[in-house]
């Protein structure tokens, strides 16, 4: 075993709560500018030195997998190396202007967001983008309002969302956020979109298909043309979901393919760091048609000056300002570090990495042929026991139990980074998980900072802050 | 440095053509069943950069940007985020880690999101918080969701003050639009909640008001009991927006009968980012199934040792999908994990004494702006939070232009209102500013 994590505190029994160091109650009465009946009695919060700080918080770090830590093969989530020069630029001070600063005196963070605009819409073949949905489920609200302001704007009546099965939840969360009913659909035998059961889904109802190419386990959608003539001749928009953008990179252009909107997950894709659940930046793009719907204010350029304008017939705003700007400082370093000839051999590199690691697994991989990420199945053994089992060989688990069409799926995305011998380290992981026995799966994980943790009771009796933690002996 | 290919692959030649070999393709390009009619055969208008010259570039840009001093707030605001916290955040097993799907390998961030809730429901006095939303526009839109899912009666409409940053009611606009709710407005009476035009306006097709406490005006509220008071009586949920500075000194929001506390979180370790944030949420127990976005809660492993999880997992999009309480996936957790850094080197005593500057400051530099011919401030007779109005003789938008050509940046709020805001990181900038003000105004 290669890679471990600290986990000395196993024999500690846990790092104490901050609270549990020193926790103070500060009366706040008298000294208070204000009157009284404005003012909060008190404030009970941990007090504690800095070096207690530094302390607490570097010895959670180490209880903590990452990226840095070792591979991170989770299906979908295209969890790759983050380049650290990116960090200084988003550190610069001269990066940190307020929001509401004027934009004649912010020339340079306006070219910045102005030229990673730009970057976006010739990578995905569209013609305009929006870089202020915060995350990519965002994007995906923000480019379910493109299409809901275009219907209605063209006095369409439109009530339904069409989402293959295998989709994101996201997807599904999105529609529904957006009003809109779900019509969910069936996959064919091959794993892909089951284009007669598309025709027999569209209707004059139908808003959009929103789809994920290629698929979650994978595939690309081969009838992707005639699958956009489908929805376009019902009226429908077609949206493309970027969570599986890397495996195509410089190869295909959701544009090119016929989609009318997309978003990019740019903390995925462009490899900008994930921060324990965000924050990421979920870009949309359009093509010219949508460009009048975008959300306020666009940054473009007129006579060598960079301004904010409000598209048309804009959806409004779907962020208080202009987005998560610290992480698109970091995409825009990555996306002009690789260049044309770094984004081509991304996708070919990580579509080399699934394939080959599929070859090396001993678990039976349906479907195929893959592209950046496959699903195997664990057959009659569980997929989160052998996730579990997988933590002591010293990698993270792959995302299990999902796509639902795969029976004990365990969805695996290497990504480009991994070298032949660490993706050989990551088929042994899966081969001597798989080959151990159920006694052992049932009580791994046994060489992790925490043993199996009992999530049935964790939501049954929600414990959500210190202040109802029983105080342990 | 190579720019002839990926520099973050590790592949060397002889490993592509092993592993081709094994798989059985003759070369990279067979791997792809990408249909020839829509391949790209083109080639991307992006040049390839080294290092240096990446970041030398993205230097020249933000070196662009005038190097003004920024007295700007309504509803974003900068304080000093000590250096610890930069040095703690950026460790990579912080940055670089996921959602902690795997809690055995995650204990750390997970305890780190736990301290955080904690934190919140101590400021808040609610008894739920969650590990964040986008920002505070976007968890104002999901508190009218969640008003939309509690509603018991068949009420329609989100209240929110005439005082209000547009981006926010547009954010909110968004959200409610696919919950069937409507947006309207309520009047204000010298920056403060109107609350007769308010009792006025009440009916039970009121599902949620909406107060911001401070106001985006700077203006410490003094009714909110009342308005707590109506909401109750209407069966409406009760919405607060504010930050963890100006909780760490204000009256409770659970003492006010507050329903649900939105707002930016971000005001603790975050510089301005350009309108980065973290979204505050927190919310009565009694709401907890239908609460939105992650939590964090702890449990036991089968050592018996205590440990923390995700959990209540089944409210979320990749178990419930369109059944979901909200779309939200990837939050600001990294965020959460610096505002909590920075709430801990505070302690109580820093936060109380940050919350006090704020209140002491702003009435010292809108005093002092009074004082000079042509200007009044501050223009509401309140308590006032970091920022405050100045009326100005002139047309705003000129005096905010002279000003910027002095090296200050303040708000033009319409053509004879201008704002204001002064905080820890630019206190030591008020004499500079009000002799600029005195300067402008001849």
């Amino acid at each position: 075993m290669r890679h471990d994590q600290a986990r000395y505190s196993r024999e500690d029994k846990h790092e104490p709560l901050l609270s549990e160091k020193n926790e103070t109650t500060l009366e706040i009465g008298d000294d208070s500018p204000l009157p009284d009946e404005l003012t909060r009695d008190s404030l009970t919060l941990p007090e504690v030195s800095e070096p207690e700080v530094a302390r607490h918080y570097t010895r959670l770090s180490q209880m903590n997998w990452s990226i840095d830590s070792g591979p991170y093969p989770l299906g979908s989530c295209t969890m790759k190396y983050n380049p650290r020069f990116t960090e200084d630029l988003a550190a610069d001070p001269n990066a940190a202007v307020h929001p509401d600063r004027s934009s004649e005196s912010v020339q340079g963070t306006l070219e910045l967001y102005h030229d990673l605009q730009e970057y976006l819409a010739e990578i995905g073949g569209m013609d305009a983008v929006t870089l202020q949905p915060p995350a990519g489920a965002a994007g995906e609200f923000t480019g379910i309002l493109i299409a809901k302001a275009y219907h209605e704007h063209h006095g369409n009546d439109k009530s339904e969302v069409i989402i293959p099965a295998s989709a994101h939840g996201t997807n599904f969360a999105t529609a529904a956020l957006a009003g809109y009913d779900v019509v969910e659909l069936p996959s064919n035998e091959e794993g892909r979109v089951d284009v007669e059961a598309l025709e027999a889904a569209v209707s004059d109802d139908t808003a959009a298909l929103m789809l994920t190419n290629p698929n979650t386990v994978g595939l690309f959608e081969r009838d992707i043309v005639e699958i956009a003539e489908i929805v376009h001749d019902s009226g429908g928009v077609l949206y493309y979901d970027g969570a599986n953008l890397n495996a195509l990179l410089g190869r295909a252009r959701p544009g090119d393919m016929g989609f009318d909107i997309m978003h990019y997950n740019v903390h995925k894709t462009f490899a900008t760091p994930h921060g324990g659940g965000g924050p990421g930046a979920g870009p949309v793009g359009v093509v010219e048609e949508l460009e009048q719907y975008l959300p306020k204010p666009q940054v473009r350029e007129r006579d060598g000056q960079y301004v904010l304008e409000d598209p048309e017939e804009s959806i409004g705003k779907v962020h208080g300002f202009l987005g998560n700007w610290l992480v698109l400082i970091k995409a825009h370093a990555y996306i002009s570090r690789l260049g044309h000839e770094g984004l081509v051999d991304t996708s070919a590199k990580a579509v080399l990495n699934a394939n080959y690691l599929a070859s090396q697994i001993d678990l039976e991989v349906p479907y195929g042929p893959f592209h950046h990420e496959f699903a195997a199945t664990s057959g009659d053994r569980d997929a989160a026991d052998v996730a579990k089992r997988m933590l002591d060989y010293g990698v993270h688990p792959p995302t299990t139990k999902w796509p639902e069409m795969v029976p004990e799926a365990m969805l695996t995305e290497p990504t480009e980074i991994e070298s032949k011998e660490s993706v050989e380290d990551l088929a042994e992981a899966f081969n001597r998980a798989y080959a151990d026995s159920d006694e052992t799966l049932e009580s791994a994980p046994n060489r992790t900072t925490a043993a199996r943790i009992d999530q049935a009771t964790a939501a049954r009796n929600p414990v959500l802050s210190w202040h109802t933690l029983d105080d342990e002996a | 440095m190579t720019t002839g290919g990926t520099p973050f692959a590790p592949h060397t030649d002889a490993d592509v053509e092993a592993m081709l070999e094994e798989i059985g393709a003759g070369d990279e390009s067979e791997l792809f069943d990408i249909p020839e009619e829509v391949a790209f055969e083109g080639k991307l208008d992006i040049e390839a950069r080294d290092e240096p010259a990446v970041k030398s570039d993205v230097s020249r840009m933000f070196a662009r940007n005038d190097d003004l001093t920024e007295f700007l707030g309504r509803g974003h605001y900068s304080h000093y985020v000590p250096s610890l916290v930069d040095h703690l955040s950026m460790r990579a097993e912080f940055l670089t880690s996921y959602t902690q799907y795997q809690p055995e390998i995650t204990q750390g961030f997970l305890q780190v999101l736990f301290e955080y809730q904690s934190m919140i429901v101590e400021l808040t006095g609610l008894e739920v918080a969650n590990c964040s939303m986008y920002d505070g526009a976007s968890a104002l839109g999901e508190a009218a969701t969640l008003a939309s899912r509690l509603r018991r009666v068949s009420g329609d409409t989100m209240l929110v003050p005439t005082h209000l940053r547009d981006g926010k009611q547009s954010v909110l606009e968004n959200y409610c639009d696919g919950a069937g709710l409507v947006v309207e407005t309520y009047s204000m009476d010298d920056g403060a909640v109107d609350v007769g035009a308010l009792e006025d306006r009440m009916d039970d097709d009121v599902v949620a008001v909406y107060v911001e406490n401070p106001t985006v005006r700077g203006v410490i509220q003094e009714e909110l009991g009342a308005v707590g008071n109506l909401a109750d009586e209407h069966d409406a949920l009760f919405v607060y927006g504010t930050d963890p500075v100006a909780l760490a000194l204000l009256e409770q929001p659970a003492e006010l009968g507050v329903d649900v506390v939105v707002g930016e979180a971000d005001t603790l370790g975050l510089p301005t980012s350009f309108g980065m944030g973290l979204g505050l949420f927190a919310t009565k127990e009694e709401y907890l199934r239908q609460v939105p976005g992650r939590l964090v809660g702890a449990s036991d492993d089968d050592a018996g040792n205590r440990a923390y999880t995700l959990t209540l997992q089944t409210r979320e999009q990749h178990i419930r999908k369109e059944r979901a309480t909200s779309n939200i996936c990837t939050n600001q957790a990294w965020v959460a994990l610096r505002t909590a850094m920075h709430a801990a080197l505070l302690g109580p005593t820093g936060l109380v004494d940050l919350a006090t500057d704020a209140v002491e400051n702003a009435s010292e530099l809108s005093g002092r702006i009074d004082e000079l011919s042509g200007f009044r401030a501050p223009v509401h007779d309140r308590h006032h939070f970091r920022e405050f109005l100045v009326r100005s003789d002139q047309p705003a938008a000129a005096i905010a232009g002279d000003l910027e050509t002095e090296g200050y940046a303040v708000h033009v709020v319409d053509d004879h209102l201008l704002q204001v805001c002064v905080t820890d990181t630019n206190e030591a900038a008020m004499d500079d500013l009000v002799a600029a003000f005195e300067e402008v105004a001849r």
